[in-house]
């Protein structure tokens, strides 16, 4: 019993300067330096960077987003999301430029409407098929013996 | 009942075949640019290799494209890390100096490169007729909707992309495109400005 008081209380003299340690180290390092201030709205602008960038294809890449890919092109792809972001134009408007310049391909979902729509109904049109074809196989299934006792 | 399920497996199969294979003809890096027909992007760039006489400009004078109306203008977007870029460079650089005191500009645009290495490169290559120009941030790539190099657009002696070649321009193309080009500017009656 005493010697697991003294583990206890060894313990906790252990773990406080650790406990107390971990916040306190962390919050210098993701603090901005003294003297620079940053402003709430810079991360507000990369948090929208980030959503646009997110739904634009990288043009050097296979399949990435511009947001995820580390390619040189992308950067400044991203950089001019952020520049016209903050030039004070609209999503709508950045992603309208994109799709100026590289076309429809530059989206990484295309928008729903014309041909576009297959892509968005084929695989609604697939699972109900697939359904359909699951309640018909089993219904067979469930009147198949029924049937051979009948004969 | 096994040729109609046989039958009704080829029926569905079938569309998913001739889907993959009409995939298989198409090269996934030949993306149409809407850009052709269209306005060209303007640009304000700063020449950083002079090119040669009878084409030479200053290195660090402004070349905008809005002070090239009346001309046609060929743009091409190369760098000294692009393979493919040596392969057109001397067809590229002797065409341009064929078409000397005609209303054509040839113009290289440098992408995502430093000036150091493309001054090198084109020294490596035993020079060039025409200037190029310095794109700091790709941003005139990005306008063009640039997704790789070498990439070369013709515009107009009105200021639009009258076509866009993906690759090395061989001179065939370069000289029908640009010739092309010209007869309808001389066709057009269009006020065309002759290059130096």
């Amino acid at each position: 019993m005493k010697c697991a008081v003294r583990f206890v209380v060894v313990a906790a003299l252990w773990a406080g300067p650790l406990a107390s340690a971990g916040p306190g180290q962390g919050a210098p390092a993701s603090a901005p330096p003294s003297g620079v201030v940053t402003p709430a709205v810079d991360s507000a602008l990369e948090a929208r960077t980030s959503a646009i960038a997110s739904q634009l294809r990288c043009p050097v890449c296979q399949g990435l987003s511009i947001q995820a890919s580390p390619s040189e092109l992308a950067q400044q792809m991203r950089s001019v999301v952020r520049d016209q972001l903050a030039a004070g134009r609209s999503p709508a408007d950045v992603q309208a430029y994109f799709v100026s310049k590289y076309g429809e391909w530059i989206l990484l979902s295309p928008a729903p409407r014309g041909i576009n729509l297959i892509v968005y109904a084929l695989p609604v049109l697939l699972v109900l098929g697939g359904l359909l074809a699951v309640v018909l196989a089993v219904r067979r299934w469930t009147t198949a013996p029924a049937e051979s006792v009948t004969h | 009942m096994n040729w109609r399920r046989a039958s009704l497996g080829v029926a569905a199969a079938l569309p998913v075949i001739a889907l993959l294979a009409w995939g298989m003809t198409r090269d996934p890096k030949d993306i149409p640019s809407p850009l052709p027909g269209k306005s060209a992007p303007s640009f304000a760039l700063s020449v950083f290799a002079p090119g040669q006489q009878p084409l030479a400009r200053t290195i660090g004078d402004t070349v905008r494209l809005a002070d090239l109306r009346g001309q046609v203008v060929v743009l091409n977007f190369w760098a000294s890390w692009c393979l493919s870029c040596r392969d057109e460079h001397v067809t590229l650089s002797a065409v341009a100096r064929r078409y000397a005191g005609k209303p054509i500009q040839f113009l290289g645009v440098l992408y995502n490169d430093e000036p150091v290495s493309g001054t090198a490169w084109i020294k490596e290559m035993g020079g060039q007729s025409y200037a190029s120009l310095n794109d700091p941030g790709a941003r005139t790539a990005i306008d063009y909707g640039l997704y790789g190099v070498p990439e070369t657009f013709f515009l107009d002696v009105h200021g639009r992309v009258a076509y866009k070649q993906t690759g090395p321009a061989s001179a065939q193309v370069l000289a029908r495109v640009a010739d092309s080009l010209l007869a309808v500017a001389e066709k057009d009656g269009a006020p065309t400005k002759r290059n130096q």
